[in-house]
């Protein structure tokens, strides 16, 4: 009983909560009659799609600059990446990592100047992120309007701009998610997207075994216990800004083509958002994640949401029950993992 | 009958299983200056906490003993009640508002309201202010300690010294204040202002009230107590009237402490050569300073590094060590170390065991095996192997090490994976050595090797210490607040005072030397024998 | 008597100009890009003045709503969006009954605030679990409320919670309408309890502000005498004085001229509320919890060492905070005229804060000047930029872009500044305590 509690609270209340919420709204759908076959694919889908996004906080809060609500930064870089490749004519897989190589050095340069912008406000990241990222949407947004793209694919036909939706169907729509896909029954399984995922998620597990993440890991930790062992703790959180930033460009590309939308303006605001809640829901803290957690956590929030909606559409027409589950949950488990910050500090 | 203001009895404390006060008597009379002279951990401050009804006393279980305040027998059990018996306390650290007044800040949370008819209609707390009235208190409450200060400056800005001055206005603006305790109150202080601080309080106790004065400077205890307590390793030593007694006494009470010698002391001679030579070193470590100090250390022995607390022997080896910003020269065999800079003090074969084990020298939510080798896989390349641009950490070689060292120094735990926070502090102490030792350090800083852990655990890590000295070669310096541990195991004893070096003395040096050189009356007092 | 050797050195005149002009960055640059938007917006001064006077009479009273956690150390309370909900609600819940003009205005103020009285107690409890964290946690606490509002309103209502007016209810027979019109009930509702064109405005107030004046100066000479100090320098007194004629004679002289902003209406009675929640924030400081709340915002450890309970003063804090932003809502949507059942509180506390901050503000000192200047660039900014923006590149959307940029920037910048002077403090401090000896 007691090895239980406490296995329990070392689980997190917030989290038990929330796979409870899951079940619940899981019988609820196969009480109505939704075909689990069909959860189950939709929720590999988007495990692909915004794997890559959540995989980008791991770098952050690992290097000590906590979750990264500067996301937004990345995801413009990679927004881009894909524009430019828009506009070279790249086709298939040659627009998707065309887009993620233009999008490579935008990003570090981005992450660079972000990690060095995050030294000089220690202790207030968070809030100094979130607003980062939200000017940077804006700023980007009078970028889109007024950046020379030609191409009739992505710009308006009058006046000047880029669309705020751009079909990227035709160009490189589902590259990934087609990629080596297979049937097993009524269940598609999208292996090129998830063995992308998969390969990076493995690229980051073993740069965690290396030499340089395990620096990274204790300057995340400890930055006075780095210090003393002669880890330089401030290059450290400029790479790993740097890493979270590129992780972000190339997640918003890998999103977008399994999407098959390119959605511009202020689409990418809440995005960071929805990946630190996905982490956090994985179980990592504001100071600690690891690589299961990203595929936990975002197989949890995606497939809380996949089952949401189908539910919600069932119970009530009309109704954003299924925005309002995001809302709630999303926010509720960035707070929860707020107040227990505290007392994770005063352990240490 | 007494009159006695003040009369703790047979006051003891104990934390957990430490006994940390024992059976401690204290009684001070009316218009007294009563010193309270120890060592940093000889109980002092326990014993204020106590009489102020602090909050760890009572959530620990409460002390042994009584309180009488005025010849009555008093529960105190919160601050405010000492506060209302009239028991005030100027602290060490300034309790000062920056962005206040001087006038706010004597008034703080003793704020006077207007009395007029609209300010009756408000409940609590919505009362106007009358700054008027506040400015003329804190007139008065400012001449009393005779500090001549405009009070509507504020506080940001005013030199250190102001700042006690305005602390104690605030204790003597509180109506019928008996008691002041001074905790250390000159600490901070330049020798000018101490000396305008003890005329004041002479002052105040020619008012008729009662001053406890913490501190561990001698000749301030001798310009102005009355009587003299000493406390030694939460024991009362004596209490003595400032008549009966000597500096040399003094110095001798508070140090002095039986001294078991586990190792023969090592000769060093002028042939032995120097391993470290330290010149001009300044730290700015705050708490810690370290003012210029030259040390020349041999190669082979173990140097002990002592002093009271806030006297700078912490800031010694985190300079060297380039955890705190130093200047100055520090010689390695001959050749000058890079200072401000961990990774060459720790490539240069320096390694340190640092007095702040859970804030400096752990991960403590990683795993036993990470904490031992994360600093020699940083700075020697260590248990890595390299697969094309990536240089991977070698679990096999982690492992076989860290057993190697588990077992070497007894390191407790349910296997090398354990997370070093639910270790005991005698292990992590291990842990923190275990992580020193896999550099193959040339040198070996050890900081408060001994704090925090339990009588068993500490001989294992002194004689390791020793072992690793003699079978090893390292030469160890080693910083304590237990001067009778240096005194059991070094060849050499540095006492540091106010940042610099007191002196060198050797661990069978007398208890009154070592006694007057930590309080910094060495000098004084040998020159006066000598002339 | 101690003499102490050190001397307080006062600081150079050149000193003070430079610092004056660094402190007040922010706030300089702003005027100069109001000062471009107006040109390039092409708009009539009348017009101008309509819209501004408009905008502040119904943003001014959220964004003072501000002050008092700035003051407690709080930081900037993002918070208020929460205090907007409960302003909402209680629209809502007036709607429903029926009740409009000042009638209904007083009720929904009545009834808004138990909501905010339980909403500022709930955040405060929460900002007391997370100190040093209270910005982000009352960011994403309003996020997190909004989920539940929404959840409340959209699906609660009409479901669990009886309300049956056709006029809020969607068609599905449940949940509130995305837009609530107010017309014919609460709107204007305290705007038009008292209006008058503006010149009138501008004679009479400057009237009543040398009579102020006026009764200072009676007062002062007694002042002194009681030994309290100087209440208010003859130079400023001077200022204000020609500052107030002048005014009035403007006023007088567009009275009788047939200039257009005759038409202008300035909704006394509003301005009037605002007046009063200025005179309430300067009363506070003036009192023992006012004086409470700037000790816990220097230092929590010394004020709790003296004996001040500080939690419960940051609950209070929070509490005064969450019920003027309630109110200050009800003004904005009483003159708005419609309700965004969804959308009307979200950006509210953006805003405000945005707003503080181009007045000159910052993380750790807000006053009730700054408040009123930030509110009017802001909100200069924000009612100009589009055209601006229409009429230097034909696309007003970048105008709009642009000042939401403005409105993250300038927080980002603030919070940015913030942190980082405290990161260089914490290193000087170390250095001055080496410099000792």
């Amino acid at each position: 009983m007691e090895l239980l509690r406490s296995k329990l609270q070392e689980f997190g209340a917030a989290r038990t909560l929330i796979i409870m919420f899951l079940l619940l709204l899981l019988a609820i759908a196969l009480a109505v009659g939704i075909s689990p076959v069909g959860l189950l694919g939709d929720s590999l889908v988007r495990l692909g799609m915004n794997g890559v996004l959540v995989l980008a906080m791991v770098p952050a809060i690992i290097s000590g600059i906590g979750p990264n609500f500067g996301l937004p930064l990345g995801i413009v870089c990679g927004l881009l990446g894909v524009l430019v490749a828009i506009e070279l004519q790249l086709m298939k897989f040659w627009a998707v990592f065309g887009a993620m190589a233009i999008a490579l050095p935008l990003a570090l340069l981005v992450g660079w100047g972000y990690g060095i912008l995050l030294n000089r406000v220690k202790g207030s990241e968070m809030m100094v992120a979130t607003y980062v990222g939200f000017s940077a949407v804006f700023l980007m947004s009078i970028g889109w309007l007024t950046l020379p793209f030609k191409s009739p694919e992505s710009s308006w036909f009058i006046g000047g701009g880029l669309r705020v939706t751009v079909s990227i169907m035709d160009r490189m729509g589902k590259v990934l998610n087609d990629f080596l896909s297979f049937n097993i029954g009524e269940l598609v399984v999208p292996t090129g997207l998830l063995l992308f995922f998969l390969i990076l998620c493995g690229l980051m597990w073993v740069f965690l075994q290396s030499k340089a993440g395990m620096a990274m890991k204790a300057s995340g930790i400890n930055p006075r216990f780095a210090e003393a062992s002669g880890i330089n703790v401030n290059r450290n959180r400029i790479a790993g800004a740097i890493l979270s930033t590129v992780l972000g460009a190339i997640g918003i590309i890998v999103y977008a083509q399994s999407f098959t939308y390119l959605q511009l303006y202020r689409a990418p605001m809440w995005m960071g958002f929805h990946a630190v809640a996905a982490i956090l829901i994985g179980g990592a803290t504001v100071k600690t994640a690891k690589v299961s957690h990203v595929i936990l956590g975002t197989f949890l929030f995606q497939g809380l949401l996949v089952v949401a909606l189908p539910v919600a559409n069932n119970i009530m027409t009309q109704g954003n029950l299924a925005e309002i589950t995001r809302i709630i949950v999303s926010n509720g488990i960035i707070l929860y993992a707020l107040t227990q910050t505290r007392k994770g500090g005063a352990k240490l | 009958m007494n009159n006695y203001l003040l009369e703790m009895r047979g006051i003891g404390k104990v934390y957990g299983s430490t006994r940390v006060l024992n059976n401690i008597n204290l009684s001070v009379s009316p218009g007294e200056i009563h010193a309270l002279l120890g060592e940093n951990g000889a109980g002092k401050s326990t014993l204020m906490n106590i009489l102020f009804g602090m909050d760890v006393i009572h959530s620990t279980g409460g002390f042994e003993g009584e309180v009488f305040f005025d010849g009555v027998k008093r529960e105190i059990s919160k601050p405010a009640d000492a506060m209302e018996l009239g028991i005030g306390m100027v602290h060490q650290e300034f309790m000062l508002l920056p962005g206040f007044t001087v006038t706010e800040n004597i008034k703080l949370n003793r704020e006077i309201t207007k009395k007029n008819w609209l300010n009756k209609l408000f409940p609590g707390r919505l009362k106007s202010i009358d700054r008027g009235q506040m400015k003329r208190d804190a007139i008065k409450s400012l001449e009393a300690v005779g500090l001549g200060i405009d009070e509507w400056l504020p506080v940001q800005g005013l030199p250190v010294g102001y700042m006690q001055f305005i602390e104690i206005a605030r204790e003597l603006d509180k109506t019928g204040i008996k008691l002041l305790v001074f905790d250390e109150p000159t600490a901070v202080l330049t020798e000018e202002e101490a000396a305008g601080l003890l005329k004041s309080m002479q002052e105040i106790a020619n008012n008729g009230i009662a001053i406890l004065f913490i501190t561990h400077r001698l000749d301030e205890v001798m310009t102005v107590a009355h009587k003299i307590t000493i406390l030694r390793d939460g024991q009362l030593v004596d209490c003595l009237d400032k008549e009966n007694t000597s500096v040399a006494e003094l110095a001798r009470l508070m140090v002095g402490r039986e001294v078991k010698r586990v190792v023969q002391s090592r000769e060093l001679t002028d042939e032995t050569p120097t391993i470290l030579s330290i010149k001009n070193l300044k730290v700015k470590m705050p708490g810690e300073l370290v003012r210029g100090i030259d040390l020349e250390i041999k190669e082979g022995e173990i140097l002990g590094i002592g002093g009271l607390g806030g006297q700078g022997k912490i800031g010694v080896a985190n300079g060297i060590m380039g955890l705190y910003p130093a200047s100055g020269e520090v010689l390695l065999r001959g050749e000058k170390l890079p200072l401000n800079n961990p990774y060459n003090a720790l490539n240069s074969g320096l390694a340190m065991v640092s007095e702040d084990r859970r804030g400096v020298g752990l991960l403590l939510s990683s795993s036993i095996a990470e904490n031992i080798i994360l600093t020699a896989m940083h700075i020697n390349k260590q248990f890595v192997w390299k697969i094309g641009p990536l240089t991977l950490r070698s679990d096999r070689r982690i492992r076989e090490h860290t057993q190697k060292y588990i077992s070497q120094l007894d390191i407790r735990c349910t296997g090398m994976r354990q997370a070093v926070r639910s270790l005991s502090g005698g292990n992590q102490q291990k842990v923190c050595i275990a992580r020193a030792l896999t550099l193959n350090p040339s040198v070996l800083f050890v900081s408060e090797p001994t704090r925090g852990i339990d009588v068993g655990a500490k001989n294992i890590v002194l004689q390791t210490l020793i072992k690793l000295n003699r079978e090893q070669g390292i030469t160890i310096i080693m910083t304590s607040s237990e001067l009778a541990e240096l005194r059991s195991i070094c060849d050499r004893i540095v006492i540091m005072h106010k940042g610099k070096k007191a002196g060198i003395l050797s661990p069978d040096a007398s208890d009154v030397d070592f006694g007057l050189m930590m309080a910094g009356e060495y000098d004084q007092i040998k020159n006066k024998g000598a002339s | 008597m101690i003499k102490m050797n050190q001397v307080i050195k006062p600081r150079q005149l050149g000193v003070k100009i430079k610092e004056f002009f660094v402190s007040r960055m922010v706030t300089i640059v702003f005027i100069a890009i109001c000062l471009l938007c107006f040109r390039f917006a092409g708009l009539s001064f009348t017009f101008y003045m309509r819209d501004i006077i408009n905008r502040l009479s119904r943003n001014l009273f959220l964004i003072l709503a501000l002050i008092i956690p700035v003051l407690a150390g709080m930081g900037l309370n993002f918070a208020i969006v929460l205090g907007a909900m409960a302003g909402q609600i209680s629209v809502i819940i007036v709607t429903n009954m029926g009740i409009g003009g000042f009638p209904g205005f007083s009720l929904t103020l009545l009834i808004g605030l138990p909501f905010a009285l339980v909403f500022g107690y709930l955040i405060g409890k929460l900002l007391n679990k997370t100190k040093g964290q209270e910005m982000i946690t009352s960011l994403i606490a309003g996020f997190f409320a909004n989920g539940v509002y929404m959840f409340a309103l959209l699906i609660l209502v009409g479901t669990v919670i009886p309300l049956t007016n056709p006029v809020l209810l969607l068609s599905r027979g449940y949940g509130i309408k995305n837009t609530v019109d107010l017309q014919g009930g609460l709107k204007y509702s305290l705007d038009a309890l008292f209006q008058r064109p503006l010149p009138q405005t501008l004679f009479y107030g400057g009237l009543f502000f040398l009579l102020i004046l006026s009764i200072l100066l009676l007062i002062k000479k007694m002042y002194i005498k009681k030994g309290n100090g100087i209440l208010i320098s003859n130079a400023r007194l001077i200022g204000y004085g020609v500052l107030a004629l002048v005014i009035a004679v403007a006023g007088f002289l567009l009275q009788r001229s047939d200039s257009t902003l005759n038409t202008v209406n300035v909704p006394i009675a509003t301005f009037g509320f605002i007046a009063l929640l200025c005179l309430f924030n300067m009363f506070i400081v003036r009192t023992k919890l006012g004086q409470d709340f700037r000790a816990i915002g220097m230092n929590q450890h010394v004020a709790a060492t003296a004996g001040i309970n500080v939690n419960k003063t940051r609950v209070i804090a929070m509490v005064i905070s969450i019920v003027f932003s309630a109110w200050g809502q009800i003004i904005f949507l009483q003159n708005l005229g419609n309700l965004n059942t969804y959308g009307s509180h979200s950006q509210v506390g953006i805003f405000a804060i945005a707003a503080l901050l181009i007045g000159g503000a910052s993380v750790t000192k807000a006053t009730v000047g700054q408040g009123i200047l930030g509110a009017f660039l802001f909100h200069t900014l924000f009612m100009l930029s589009p055209m601006a923006g229409r009429n230097l590149l034909g696309d007003a959307q970048l105008g709009e872009y642009f000042r939401a940029f403005v409105a993250y920037g300038v927080i980002a910048l603030s919070l940015g500044m913030y942190a980082w002077k405290k990161q260089i403090q914490s290193s000087s401090a170390e250095e001055i305590e080496s410099d000792l000896d």
